[in-house]
């Protein structure tokens, strides 16, 4: 692989940029691998590739039914922030934002992370008692987050109304500042070079069909629309459709799957300096480097594969949107669009083992699983290579719903994350 | 946005009136506090999470408020029935497994038209 470098670029600009290579190559599938990993998103993709570069195995496929970063990983709103309650969370998720920062450099592929803060708006007694816990835990658990005025607030995020007299008056901000954006389908495509880089066989439009089982129940491989391809591990990382590929080989997970949708305005000159969420009225907004305003609405209430969502979701997200930042109401929104996410009980993800030996799964990220992609990747990579979970993922086992242990983050949060 | 038949009220309503209430036909286990921690995660926890046929409840809570089950697809969002709560298990006429497989938004788009 020609690493990109300013002395790659000047040299392409000389030559008509006709150097470029393909960013990963597209081999035929072998008759078997050591690893295989169901699902070409953010979280596959880099699990293969630490597999590769941490682990040293690098007889691995990512299989993909579609093709890369098509799911979630390309339908998200970029929201990277590590401010979460529970340590089991503080941990996975901090584990992340220190991988965003570095990640850029590691794939030689700029995934256009942006620390640009992420504030969360306080509209009551309650969420400014429920952030001032998580500033307070997230604080003594070495992790940056503060508390802002409304005029801090303001300050930070000039287009804030914070009148008195606003539709949703605000008492206070988080601000967590390393938070912020990244660019989503880069992620994707870094993690593929660079894991095609290190051999990893990256196949698209192949879609598991079926997991085949040995004598003593333990994985085989799987069959596909193109044939059975030979596996000794089996890393499922298929987000909402988690569920679907775990009951071919007969497992039950305790997740749903509910429609999430997203929108983009028409593109704008920069206006809008960092994200806002606002957990209580549900609005979260950034805006992209091309410019466009980009929105998160919340889940529909019902199971769904559907990657489509009810239009009454997206106007409440609107509504509240509009009351925030008023120079926004006669912006002109462009596109709309739903991603299937997969949510746990708890509202926190699965990265575990399964009572089939050779079967991995990495799960449940639900509704915030793009800022955990670096660092759900490359723990997921060491369960698959040790066949036990990495200390920071300890507490993320299938198991804990059997003993109880819940890391119950929608109680803490209140939201959906 | 859904429209939902209440079999209570028959009626038509919007989505807006209900609330979905989870999948249908898990009974309680008689005696909860015997069963093992494995039997109580796979009552409480553990679900279907279907794509395509699937069974669940609805609350028309700002209607008659009464819960209802429904069979529907998951996957083109289609209610392919409602009943009363109580009754069991509902075949859909002509509907065995999963219905084809759309994946995208504008797939279903061409479907509708």
């Amino acid at each position: 692989m020609r690493k990109y470098s300013v002395f790659a670029l000047a040299r392409e600009a000389l030559r008509a940029h006709k150097g470029w290579e393909a960013q990963w190559s597209s081999p035929e599938p072998r008759s078997s691998y050591d690893v295989i990993i169901v699902g070409g998103g953010g979280h596959g993709l880099g699990a293969a590739y630490y597999l590769a570069k941490e682990h040293g195995i690098t007889n691995v496929a990512v299989l993909e039914k579609g093709w890369l970063g098509g799911g979630n990983t390309g339908r998200n709103t970029t929201i990277i922030r590590s401010n979460y309650l529970y340590e089991e969370s503080m941990d996975i998720y901090e584990h992340s934002l220190k991988l965003w920062e570095g990640l850029s450099q590691d794939l030689n592929y700029n995934v256009m992370y942006s620390p640009r803060g992420v504030m969360m708006l306080s509209h009551n007694t309650h969420d400014m008692q429920s952030f001032k816990r998580h500033i307070n835990a997230n604080r003594l658990y070495g992790i940056d987050n503060e508390w802002l005025t409304p005029e801090q607030a303001k300050a930070y995020c000039p287009p804030l109304d914070i009148s008195k007299t606003a539709r949703y008056p605000i008492n206070g901000a988080a601000l967590q500042k390393r938070g912020g954006t990244a660019r989503h389908d880069a992620v994707a495509w870094g993690y593929a070079r660079a894991a095609s880089d290190r051999g990893v066989h990256i196949i698209q439009n192949t879609e598991v069909t079926g997991i085949r089982r040995g004598l003593n129940g333990e994985v085989t491989g799987v069959e596909t629309n193109r044939g059975f391809i030979g596996a000794k591990k089996i890393g499922v990382s298929a987000a909402g459709h988690s569920s679907v590929v775990m009951e071919m080989a007969g497992v039950r997970v305790p997740l749903h799957s509910n429609p999430l949708q997203a929108l983009v305005s028409e593109p704008l000159k920069p206006i809008f300096p960092c994200v806002v969420m606002s957990n209580t009225v549900h609005a979260y907004i950034s805006q992209s480097d091309k410019g466009e305003l980009v929105i998160g609405a919340g889940t529909d209430q019902y199971n769904s594969y559907s990657q489509t969502g009810g239009l009454q979701i997206i106007t409440h997200t609107l509504d509240a949107i509009c009351e925030l930042f008023p120079m926004f109401r006669r912006v002109k929104m462009m596109r709309q669009w739903g991603g299937i996410t997969d949510n746990t009980p708890d509202r926190s993800a699965i990265q575990s083992v399964t009572p089939v030996p050779g079967l991995f799964v990495n799960c449940g990220w639900g509704t915030g699983g793009f800022k955990a992609t670096p660092g759900s990747a490359n723990l997921f990579a060491h369960l698959i290579a040790k066949g036990e979970p990495h200390k920071l993922a300890a507490g993320l086992t299938l198991d804990r719903f059997r003993t109880g242990r819940l890391i119950d983050e929608a109680a803490a949060a209140a939201v959906a994350h | 946005m859904l429209l939902i038949h209440c079999p209570y009220c028959e009626e038509d309503r919007s989505e807006l009136e209900f609330r979905w209430a989870g999948e249908a036909h898990i009974a309680r286990p008689d005696a909860i506090a015997d069963i093992t921690d494995e039997e109580f995660a796979e009552y409480f926890f553990l679900r279907n999470n279907e794509k395509g046929l699937t069974y669940e409840r609805w609350r028309h809570i700002h209607g008659c408020g009464r819960f209802f089950n429904a069979a529907r697809d998951t996957v083109s969002d289609r209610f392919l029935m409602t009943y009363k709560a109580g009754l069991p298990k509902q075949p859909v006429p002509g509907v065995s497994a999963t219905e084809k497989t759309v994946e995208t938004y504008e797939q279903t788009e061409g479907d509708a038209r």
